[in-house]
């Protein structure tokens, strides 16, 4: 019940069709209904008031004939009087035959007698027939009253609806008073009256389901263009870019199509142009990379050939030829990452993806004579086990380096812990120090282009180390997050996904966040 | 190390770029090495005839005629060892240079020390091999440098000589491209494995009965290679 419950919830909510088809129904369901109803509640009247106004004149000659009755019988006699009135009824109802449409009933007299009312009727006529306030209406005095009643018959069946007419008769003799009530039946009226109902019914729920079918067809002709539409402009996302609309005719549906295929025109030579821009940008810093390379090729040997044979220069070429050739590396390293970034904003690198576990990239990373030589001690966590990711080796490999560099290099902490850790759904190789920390938002910072902590730029490096890292570490559907406390140390969290998994929480927690 | 010949090596250098090509002169022949420099690709044949190289750098952006065409001309004539200098290190052009027949390649800028090192890899002869080696139907004699699979001669590359060489003399053990690199390419970093694998794909092509199915070298996943000890 809640399923289908939801189901229908659910149609409602994606269905336009269904919203306008169901509102359709039930707002032309009330207006026909309401139009039914007024006019039934017409026809009822129009019947009812014809039959009363014939009812009323046929009674009014029945009273006149039964007060000329009365007038005539001048006997006093109780006996008599009352065979008269018997006599009186059945010839009122015998006068129509076979053909008579009212029961009599005949009240009275009143004065003569103080308890009981004798009552002659023409059938069996239920009491509660004539209803309390036409009675005393009619007791009141002369003059002739109606009321709509239900007619029931004692051992007959249900009631039916009736129209009441009393007069007050008179007997002049002994001047007792009568009550005659014609009860006509409004049972033909009824029935008419239920033909109509009926065919009402019929005739509105019919209407109803062919508005409804209407509302659908015509629905569906303006939303078949819209999912149309829709359609054309997933495939146009999905990348088609050469998805357009069938235009035909002049119609809003047309003008709508003939305006998302200019939308689609130019989205897609603005894509077109932008993809030209890029691949432009790429080959430019291709150009750039080995015009540059050789060049730098063969200044780069030349300094080492200076700098291999200082000991015979005199000390002042002897330096220069030092920070020529450290220079020359560093503008190398410069180069190098400039061109990686370049290409990761060209979103043309690639990965050469690999089988490979980050615990023995740990391990062999901190072998590194580097760091022996700058007395740094490295802790290792977490790497007696393997973790295996799908990834690019020399990448990892760099963004690890990178990482150890920058904790010997920056923190100045004689201590750099690197810890390897794993759930189901990735891998994380965190690396901490316990030296200089991050401040405020520098954690976010470290990875901006040329940022360095130090403004002074006194330790080297091209700044752009972390940058790349980062990239590096997306380009795996993984991330690089650091964080830290001043004076307490800092962490770089790398988190690269396992093949099935997704990078979402890293599987070492940080100690600094 | 031994050396073939007592013989100054001669290493043939092709590139464009004078001022390049004189620098690599400058520092071969400070390594004790003999050089000759040409230009342009369509002269490099000639060249190649007459100073008989050792080995050959080339660059791959040449004019005349484009690298990769002159290094399947070169080897269409000899198994001489050829390094290509180029400036990209992540281009299909690297792949596409070695499978015309490169047997190794550098990118610029390079260290001295690190190119010095790549071709002395290259000049050295295998010196894991000191007697001719029996395995299976495979006869590797180090003296001639030759091999016989079935008493037909093979002809390999000394690169692919020096792999195979290495695969074949100590079978029990699988051997990791990274450890390749070192021992046949003379790589002190780690180096770019689909040399190993290009190397590979060429070696079973000349020695295996299919390639698709190795009876002498077995690709381990993951791993590397290893020699399948013959059944006798």
């Amino acid at each position: 019940m809640g399923g289908l419950m939801h189901g229908f919830a659910r149609i409602w909510r994606r269905s336009l069709q269904a919203r306008v088809v169901t509102s359709t129904i039930i707002l032309s369901g009330l207006v026909i209904g309401l139009t039914g109803w007024a006019l039934l509640h017409d026809v009822a009247g129009g019947l009812a008031a014809d039959r009363r106004s014939a009812a009323i004149a046929e009674a009014r000659s029945g009273f006149e004939y039964a007060q000329t009755q009365l007038d005539a019988a001048v006997d006093t006699e109780p006996s008599v009087q009352s065979q008269s009135l018997t006599q009186m009824v059945d010839s009122l109802t015998r006068s129509r035959g076979a053909q008579r449409t009212y029961e009599l009933v005949l009240e009275g007299p009143f004065l003569s007698a103080d308890g009981e009312v004798p009552v002659r009727t023409s059938a069996a006529i239920a009491p509660g027939s004539l209803t309390e306030d036409l009675t005393t209406a009619v007791r009141s005095g002369p003059g002739t009253f109606w009321r709509y009643s239900d007619l029931s018959l004692l051992g007959g069946s249900e009631a039916a609806p009736s129209v009441v007419v009393g007069s007050q008769l008179r007997a002049p003799g002994s001047g007792d008073t009568y009550a005659l009530f014609y009860l006509f039946s409004l049972a033909e009226q009824q029935d008419t009256l239920d033909l109509v109902r009926r065919a009402l019914l019929l005739g509105g729920l019919a209407m109803v389901l062919m508005v409804g079918g209407v509302a659908f067809l015509v629905s569906r002709q303006v939303l078949d263009p819209v999912r149309m539409a829709r359609r054309i402009a997933e495939r146009y996302a999905s990348g088609n870019l050469e998805q357009r609309m069938h235009v035909s005719g002049e119609d809003d549906i047309a003008r709508l199509s003939t305006s998302f295929n200019q939308m689609a025109a130019s989205l897609q030579s603005q894509i077109r142009r932008l993809e030209n821009l890029s691949r432009l940008q790429q080959r430019f810093v291709s150009d750039v990379s080995h015009e540059l390379r050789t060049p730098l090729t063969t200044v780069q040997m030349a300094s080492e050939v200076l700098y291999d044979s200082r000991d015979r220069f005199d000390p002042l070429t002897a330096r220069s030829a030092e920070l020529l050739k450290r220079e020359l590396d560093r503008f190398e390293s410069l180069l190098s990452d400039l061109l990686d970034l370049s290409r990761f904003d060209a979103g043309a690198a690639q990965l050469e993806l690999d089988t490979i576990d980050l615990a023995q990239v740990a391990r062999q990373a901190a072998d590194d004579p580097g760091l022996a030589r700058q007395d740094i001690e490295v802790r290792l966590v977490g790497v007696d086990r393997p973790a295996i990711v799908e990834a690019d080796i020399r990448r990892i490999d760099r963004i690890v380096r990178n990482l150890l560099t920058n904790a010997a290099k920056y923190s100045g902490s004689p201590v750099i812990e690197i810890e390897v850790g794993q759930n189901e759904q990735c891998v994380t190789l965190a690396v901490r120090d316990f030296g200089i920390g991050l401040s405020g938002d520098e954690n976010l910072r470290v990875f901006d282009r040329f940022w360095r902590a130090d403004p002074a730029r006194t330790q080297g490096g091209t700044g752009l180390g972390l940058a790349i890292s980062r990239e590096d570490a997306a380009l795996h559907g993984g991330t690089l997050q650091a964080w830290g406390r001043p004076g307490e140390g800092s962490e770089f969290i790398l988190t690269i996904p396992k093949p099935e998994g997704s990078s979402k929480a890293p599987a070492v927690t940080s100690v600094y966040a | 190390m031994s050396y073939r010949r007592t013989k100054r090596d001669r290493v043939l250098v092709v590139d464009d770029d004078a001022s390049l090509a004189e620098m690599l002169t400058i520092v071969l022949e400070g390594e004790g090495l003999t050089t000759a420099v040409c230009r342009s690709g369509d002269r490099v044949m000639g060249a190649f005839a007459q100073f008989k190289p050792d080995v050959v750098l080339l660059d791959l952006m040449l004019p005349g005629l484009d690298g990769m065409s002159v290094c399947r001309q070169i080897r269409d004539k000899s198994a001489v060892p050829i390094i290509m200098l180029t400036a990209k290190s992540d281009t299909p052009d690297v792949v596409a240079g070695l499978e015309a027949g490169a047997d190794d390649y550098i990118t610029k800028p390079f260290k001295n020390t690190e190119l010095v090192a790549r071709i002395r890899a290259r000049l050295r002869r295998s010196d894991q091999l000191v007697e001719p080696l029996l395995f299976g139907d495979i006869v590797l004699d180090p003296a001639g440098h030759t091999v016989t699979r079935k008493g037909e001669p093979l002809e390999l590359t000394p690169l692919e000589f020096d792999l195979l060489a290495c695969l074949l003399g100590d079978p029990s053990q699988v051997f990791t491209r990274e450890t390749l690199l070192q021992k046949v390419w003379g790589y002190h970093h780690p180096g770019d494995t689909k040399l190993v694998n290009v190397h590979m794909t060429r070696l079973r092509s000349k020695i295996e009965d299919d390639a698709e199915n190795p009876e002498i070298i077995r690709t381990v996943r993951g791993v590397g290679y290893q020699a399948i000890t013959p059944t006798p």
